[in-house]
């Protein structure tokens, strides 16, 4: 009988079984993304070839940061093209649809579609993250490998309540949705690099507001056994990951919030 | 207690006014103007287990947000509700385990996968024991002649094939209410009777109560004994055929058979309709002259080779109830 992981595995075995169907494109979209991504990073190196440094922050360490957001982010993408959907389900009815089913409808939206050619931007990102890891000289206890799991689950628990965030808004209106996109991908573009080559306001938007450098920058300075340059604390660099989750909790009540106004409005 | 309980619901939906042109797409943005919309204006119903009831109307008269109502999808402004002693929009979840919901115009399974792997995804989705599954996939099957069907994708099956499995579909979790909005549309005669003879035996066999919203007046006639009409969210009309058939018109037709093409039928108590080739139409009242008078002073007057007498069609029926509310 189905609880709601033995549900998500069926709706991943039938995702990728119709996306087996179509082979070539998935094949086509699969080596896109990792050309793609990878063109982003040589970008990242004609830039380190051509200055050396980036306010004190090593190319290893440049990749360390991009290499864990976008390990993460790989995997958000994987799970969230639901919530992309929600405008056009919205219009065509097929959110009715899963309202008549007796799940939640967070659930049923993440097992819309396991997208699978995102695995371009993982094996990318995974790369780059060895690279960097191999490279860089850091001392691997288990209380780091564990920071490191810990902050690509909860940065990619974090991006899934940004895109959940999107799903909500597109309740309220089917305009384009291109100001929540300038927030969540500039954001993920910006929580790439370290925080702290940042003004300062743009470091308190992205620390306080939507708390994107949380859950990579202060982590990150823990498994790299940097000190901060903003003067945060070890113990606080351990538990900044968890904002990640307090932030995807949060997006789920305001789905929540969302859902009952369109429950009330029907549109 | 009745199975579905429906007690004075209202639900009125804000509509966003848009001034024409480009000055008006930036009004609104601005400033929106609503106007509101009374989609169901006191709505009130009771439905027995095992009913099956046609619920009519013109589009955009409250049918369907009826429907949302009674499946929890929508929380209207007030009133009371209940599906055996469920609110729906309070408990969404166990309500939806409890009813199944066929659209004609969308199917529910997945469209690029055979069959019986959506069937497959809705015994999780549903929660229905693996034993329990089988047995009411199977009996639908046998039913609805499913078997050759099963590793076909949802893409390829033609609309009789489609709306037969989406019939199954909604029916593998033994749910004790369906909500079928047009399951006939589009299809074709043979696929039209196999569906409706597929409902009766589901309403008569298994006592599954059926809100049946229809604009194929042949679904009401074949499958309905009760018909609730719905016109500006308001219900103008709930009885059965015969008494709605007699409320709105006492009118009927005669249908007579010429054996001379050139004849004309007159008679005080008639109406003419139409004619083609040697057949007239006529229409009578049956309160003004009897029937068995009136069919004998026309025999005894014309030569004729055949006759008969039918109700008038229910389409004008419901045409004539449109009209005296001024539904169009």
């Amino acid at each position: 009988m189905a609880n709601p992981l033995a549900l998500y595995s069926h709706y991943v075995s039938i995702s990728l079984r119709s996306q087996m169907q179509y082979r070539v494109s998935f094949l086509l979209g699969t080596l896109g993304q990792l050309f793609s991504t990878g063109v982003e990073f040589i970008g990242i190196l004609a830039l380190f070839d051509r200055f050396g440094s980036l306010n004190q922050w090593s190319l290893a360490e440049v990749a360390f940061f991009y290499g864990i957001v976008n390990v993460a982010f790989a995997v958000t993408d994987m799970l969230s093209r639901g919530f992309d959907h929600v405008g056009q389900l919205v219009r065509t009815g097929e959110f009715d649809r899963m309202l008549l089913r007796p799940r939640s409808t967070v659930l049923q939206l993440i097992g819309q579609e396991f997208t699978l050619k995102r695995l371009g931007r993982f094996l990318q990102g995974g790369a780059v993250l060895l690279w960097a890891a191999i490279y860089l000289d850091i001392d691997w206890s288990p209380s780091v490998v564990a920071l490191t799991v810990i902050t690509i689950g909860c940065g990619a628990c974090f991006f899934l309540g940004l895109f959940i965030n999107i799903g909500t808004v597109s309740f309220w209106t089917t305009e384009t949705l291109e100001l929540m996109n300038v927030l969540t991908y500039g954001g993920i573009e910006a929580s790439k690099y370290p925080l702290a080559i940042y003004r300062a306001w743009f470091r308190r938007f992205f620390t306080m507001v939507i708390p994107m450098g949380c859950v990579t920058y202060f982590p990150v300075l823990a498994i790299l056994g940097r000190s901060d340059p903003l003067g945060t604390s070890l113990a606080f660099q351990y538990l900044a990951p968890l904002f990640g989750l307090f932030y995807f909790i949060l997006s789920l009540f305001i789905w929540r919030l969302g859902l009952r106004h369109y429950r009330s409005t029907g549109s | 207690m009745p199975h579905i309980l429906v007690d004075n619901i209202v639900k009125t939906f804000r509509i966003a006014q848009r001034r024409p042109g480009l000055w008006g797409a930036l009004h609104g943005v601005v400033r929106r103007e609503y106007r509101a919309i009374r989609a169901l204006d006191r709505v009130s119903f009771e439905l027995d287990p095992g009913e099956l009831v046609g619920y009519i109307g013109p589009n955009g008269a409250g049918k369907s947000t009826t429907v949302k109502v009674l499946s929890g999808i929508l929380v209207p402004d007030s009133g009371r509700c209940e599906i055996d002693g469920r609110i729906p929009w309070r408990n969404r979840i166990a309500n939806a385990a409890n009813i199944g919901v066929v659209f004609g115009q969308r199917t529910q399974l997945w469209w690029d996968l055979p069959v019986i792997e959506s069937f497959d995804l809705l015994r999780d989705i549903y929660r229905i024991g693996s034993g329990d599954y089988e047995r009411a996939r199977d009996e639908l099957a046998a039913l609805m002649d499913l078997e050759p069907l099963y590793d076909v994708p949802v893409r390829q099956l033609s609309l009789g094939q489609r709306m037969r499995c989406d019939l199954a579909a909604a029916l593998l979790h033994a749910p004790s209410v369906l909500f079928l909005d047009e399951p006939t549309i589009g299809l074709d005669a043979v696929s039209k009777l196999a569906v409706r003879d597929f409902i009766k035996r589901l309403n008569r066999e298994r006592g599954v109560t059926v809100v049946l919203t229809t604009h194929d007046m042949d679904d009401i006639e074949a499958l309905c004994d009760r018909v609730m009409v719905i016109g500006h969210g308001k219900i103008l009309s709930d009885s059965t055929l015969d008494d709605l058939r007699a409320r709105v018109t006492r009118e009927r037709r005669l249908i007579i058979d010429l054996l001379d093409e050139g004849q004309a039928i007159e008679d005080p108590d008639v109406t003419f309709i139409s004619r083609s080739g040697n057949r007239v139409h006529l229409q009578f009242d049956p309160d003004r002259v009897p029937t068995a008078a009136l069919i004998s002073r026309i025999t005894a007057k014309y030569a004729i080779k055949d006759l008969f007498v039918e109700n008038p069609p229910i389409e004008e029926i419901i045409s004539r109830l449109y009209d005296e509310h001024e539904l169009r």
